[in-house]
């Protein structure tokens, strides 16, 4: 009996979520409860399809060409993937045997030794840091900034390259003096390979409203083409690469 | 020959007809960037300003100005100007740009009907000719159709069947006349008519020496045209200028006496480098020279007008032309056909803007340069304007100088030729097996009669066995109806100039093709995996079913399920076509191809048991149908890839549209995924693609103020279109069909 993922839904065609083009496994589960989520629907673990690691590994091999050709290869967001860590160290082993490239889409809530048998089988992973206030991380997320910050300082020991994602939500995170203090503690680490600065966006608003969920961001804008530029050049200042939007 | 080959590499092709040899052996494969294209020159700009004048004119009224009287024949009319004090290439078809000739050899009343509808009269006299005197193609094949030929055609089970106007998907070799002169041709030509005098006349040998004799005059027509333009292409082209005049007046020539529904070119762009590199080394031309010669080139090739009725219209919307040059591709040698001139050409969607003819068309392979995968990728995302097809898989059976006729067919330029049969809608033919052989629109018997299906449910065993019998009949019929059109054409309208730039023993195919498949596949994939109630009208006729959309996969997520039930049908289809007798022997080939047609094919077609709704457009080509891929645009393609192009090697179409963001972050990411989804895509044996890159937005405004996109480009199934001249039918088709944004 081989273990199983719940999978929440699959996209053949990522070209985002990491170089290339991405096969990107959506994962049920989360440990966050973020208030600008997108993706709502894939916070319980009940729900989802249930794939077995090698079903799922046979979906992800119908696209090595795609992969090969374009430098891509899988992501795994969700979700929070580390909550199922278990299974995805089979899927990944599978992966790498195929010289299929991994990412991991988290925001490293978590760190045991399951999540860093996982991570040595990771050749990139996609952190997002919510926020470098501790108070107002767990505002927005409902939980502690410090596991995240140890998962990244685990990346770093580990050699494992990282992009960091930052949602940049007028109101909630766009305060410049955090910015600039995570712009200073992010620019001491060298395994940082770029730095994603996201406007926030309400596309998942109504997902929030069919599961019943109380959407708190309705009146939020979204940010100013100038706000996000600003964002950018104060990560620009501690010379961390920052991907054009 | 002393000059115009002077400084080439000789071989075979300095002694007998062999354009692939003289390229092979004097092109110089180009492996760097797009870093040494020039701009537009001043006599460029002002030209392409006044050509959009003219456009704007024709926008306005339909069509600039059209010949009533006098048809069109190679000498016809002409010579016609734009300025001349500007033009590096001249000739238009007529004796004014955009003015439109008249070709009723096809058939007089299509050419009357057009006319009238743009508020022109047929000369009275002209009529009288080819209604009393001159018997037509069109006439020719209503004498002998029979009558479920008739029926068929009446119904829409086959459609767009050339009997009307002319057959076009032929590409003459206009390359040999730059290279060899008129002279050279004309004598080789004689030659082959002397090989032919046998002991015993048979009919073969003798159609051929009368088409042999029609051949050479057209040459010699050819050549006065020529003349009255002040040129003597008897001799060969001695420099790049000419080399592109000769090469166009051949071309010239042959619009000029045939309105083929696709004209394409052929592989001229790698051929005229050789001639634009010696001048260049002779420091006789300059990098902004050489553009203008192809600036100036390419606009002619946008000029090219047909007259068309506004029904044509319907079918092949936007007034296509299919002017369509191959581009790139790889030698048997391994020697990537990619030139400087392969990029000038490419460059010209900048020098002039994005257009949609002529229709150009990337052979694609994983062996080309990475600077030219990059640099058509770019192109693609800026203009929208060019095609894929894979030259790793065509170049097995096609060699490495063979062309596209029309949107998707390959064919070696000069050696090979079509007889286009348009499509077949197997959409209708599964509602036939339902039905017992009844139209479901008409309420007639158009199939053979037995008995339909009475079932409350469709049942997948029943439904096989009874589409099967109906796919026997239509292949039959299908390939009869087209052995009588292209007797006629051969008889009435035969394409003397463009089969005298072709070997005397050609191979042909009888080209058929199929429409809905996706429609098909979803409704045997329906049938069999889920549910599907059958609802009838009181004559006993199903016309709708009952079917959880959700409950069965769909064509397009790349599901073996049902994408095995696509493959199979085309499979199945093909085979039923291969049993029959052909015209001229030709081989049957099969095409999955709508053109913008899938909107008409739609509204003749009653609701299928996938859910789609009677009416409603069927998806373009060998598309997903719309909406139902839902696991991204990768899995989209991947089910399209694996239809078998060995049962349909008259080409398999592929559209492909999708926002700037889905492709990546930035600039750079943009073009190296789409460059890497292309090698992707034909590594995993996909045959052809259309790439359109733009956001829905932006073709929601073109639709409210055309005024602001004279020149948005798109690319449909097989072709481009300038947006705004779509039917707004056929916009909302565009915008409906799955775009993908997910990012």
């Amino acid at each position: 009996m081989s273990a199983t993922l719940k999978v929440h839904s699959l996209e053949s065609c990522g070209t985002v979520d990491g170089p290339g083009i991405r096969f990107v496994v959506f994962l049920q589960g989360c440990a966050l409860r973020c208030q600008y989520c997108h993706n709502p629907d894939t916070w319980k673990m009940s729900g989802g399809t249930a794939y077995t690691v090698e079903e799922l590994f046979a979906e992800i091999s119908k696209y090595k060409s795609y992969m090969r050709f374009s430098k891509g290869g899988v992501t795994v967001t969700g979700g929070d993937p580390l909550l199922q860590a278990g299974p995805l160290v089979e899927l990944f082993k599978l992966c790498r045997e195929s010289g299929i490239h991994t990412a991991l889409d988290t925001s490293g809530f978590l760190l045991n030794d399951r999540v860093k048998e996982l991570l040595g089988l990771t050749d990139l992973v996609l952190l997002d840091i919510k926020h470098f206030d501790p108070e107002t991380y767990k505002a927005i997320t409902g939980a502690g900034l410090g596991p995240t910050l140890e998962f990244f300082e685990y990346t770093q020991a580990q050699g494992i390259p990282v992009w960091i994602r930052y949602v940049l939500v007028p109101g909630l995170s766009d305060q410049p003096e955090h910015i600039r203090a995570l712009a200073a503690y992010l620019g001491g680490f060298q395994h940082i390979q770029r730095i994603d600065v996201l406007p926030f966006h309400k596309m998942g608003e109504y997902k929030w409203n069919e599961l019943g969920y109380e959407y708190k961001l309705g009146d939020t804008p979204e940010p100013s083409k100038e706000s996000l530029v600003a964002a950018m050049a104060i990560f620009k200042e501690y010379n961390l690469q920052v991907a054009t939007t | 020959m002393q000059n115009a080959w002077k400084g080439f590499t000789p071989g075979d092709w300095t002694k007998s007809v062999d354009v692939r040899d003289f390229i092979q052996k004097n092109f110089s494969p180009y492996l760097g960037n797009a870093g040494f294209l020039a701009d537009p020159t001043e006599d460029t700009k002002a030209l392409w300003e006044q050509v959009q004048g003219l456009y704007q004119e024709e926008t306005e009224r339909g069509i600039l100005d059209a010949e009533t009287r006098i048809p069109s024949t190679i000498t016809s009319h002409g010579p016609g100007y734009l300025d001349r004090d500007r033009e590096t290439v001249v000739g238009f078809q007529t004796d004014a740009p955009l003015k439109r000739g008249i070709l009723p050899n096809g058939g007089i009343r299509v050419v009357k009907g057009a006319l009238e509808a743009y508020g022109y009269q047929l000369d009275p006299m002209t009529e009288e000719i080819f209604t009393s005197f001159r018997k037509t193609h069109n006439d020719g094949v209503f004498d002998a159709y029979t009558e479920g030929m008739l029926a068929a055609r009446k119904s829409g089970i086959i459609t767009g069947l050339p009997d009307a106007y002319g057959r076009g998907r032929i590409i003459g070799d206009y390359r040999r006349a730059a290279l060899y002169g008129l002279d050279f041709l004309i004598q080789a030509k004689e030659a082959e008519k002397r090989q032919l005098d046998m002991d015993y006349m048979e009919e073969d040998t003798i159609v051929l020496r009368e088409e042999l004799s029609e051949q050479i005059a057209a040459l010699k027509e050819l050549v006065a045209m020529a003349r009255s333009y002040g040129f003597d292409i008897r001799r060969p082209a001695e420099n790049a200028r000419e080399a592109i005049q000769w090469t166009y007046f051949a071309y010239l020539a042959a619009i000029k006496e045939q309105d083929g529904a696709a004209m394409s070119l052929g592989r001229v762009s790698t051929f005229l480098d050789i001639y634009i590199e010696r001048d260049l080394r002779n420091g006789t031309l300059t990098e902004a020279g050489a553009q203008e010669l192809m600036d100036h080139f390419v606009m002619k090739l946008r000029m090219v007008r047909f007259l068309r009725t506004p029904q044509y219209n319907d079918l092949f919307s936007g007034d296509p032309t299919w002017v369509t040059e191959a581009i790139g591709g790889v030698g048997l040698d391994a020697r990537p056909l990619v030139t400087k001139t392969s990029y000038r050409m490419l460059h010209t969607l900048y020098t002039l803007g994005p257009a949609p003819e002529p229709n150009l068309t990337i052979l694609w392979s994983e062996q080309l340069p990475e600077p030219f995968k990059r640099y058509v990728a770019q192109v693609s995302i800026d203009t929208s304007s060019i095609q894929y097809e894979n030259d790793d898989l065509m170049r097995e059976s096609y060699g490495d100088d063979y062309g596209i006729a029309c949107c998707v067919s390959a064919m070696r330029i000069g050696k090979q030729m079509q007889f286009f049969g348009a499509r077949a809608n197997l959409a209708k033919a599964l509602l036939y097996a339902i039905n017992g052989g009844k139209d479901e629109y008409l309420g007639i018997q158009v199939g053979p009669e037995f008995a339909p299906i009475t079932g409350d449910t469709l049942e997948y065993q029943e439904v096989m066995r009874k589409f099967d019998q109906v796919m026997d009949w239509l292949a039959q019929l299908y390939i009869n109806t087209l052995n009588v059109i292209h007797y006629m054409h051969d008889k009435y309208a035969y394409e003397r100039v463009q089969m005298a730039l072709h070997d005397k023993d050609v191979l042909r195919t009888s080209a058929c093709g199929i429409a809905g498949l996706s429609v098909v596949a979803d409704s045997l994939s329906a049938i069999k995996h889920s549910k599907v109630r059958v609802i009838r009208n009181a004559e006993g006729l199903a016309v709708d079913y009952e079917v959880d959309p959700d409950s069965y996969p769909a064509f397009g997520n790349n599901d073996d399920r049902v994408d095995e039930l696509a493959n199979g049908l085309v499979e199945t289809f093909m085979n039923k076509l291969r049993k029959h007798k052909t015209y001229r022997d030709s081989i049957p080939t099969l095409s999955v191809l709508t053109i913008t047609s899938n909107v008409v094919y739609g509204k003749k077609t009653g609701a299928t048991p996938d859910g789609r709704k009677k009416g409603e457009p069927f998806a373009p080509g060998a598309n997903p149908m719309h909406g139902r891929d839902k696991n991204g645009a990768i899995a989209s393609m991947a089910s399209v890839a694996k239809l078998p192009y060995k049962h349909a090697a008259d080409g398999i179409s592929y559209t492909f549209s999708i926002v700037p963001k889905a492709l990546g972050k930035d600039a750079a990411s943009r073009v190296d995924n789409l460059a890497g989804m292309l090698d992707a895509y034909f590594h995993d044996t996909g045959h052809h693609i259309n790439v359109n890159v733009f956001d829905k937005e932006t073709l929601l405004d073109a639709m409210d103020h055309p005024e602001k996109y004279p020149q948005l480009t798109i690319r449909v199934s097989g072709y481009a279109v300038n947006f705004v001249k779509l039917t707004r039918e056929q916009q909302l088709d565009v915008i409906h069909r799955t775009f993908h944004e997910k990012i």
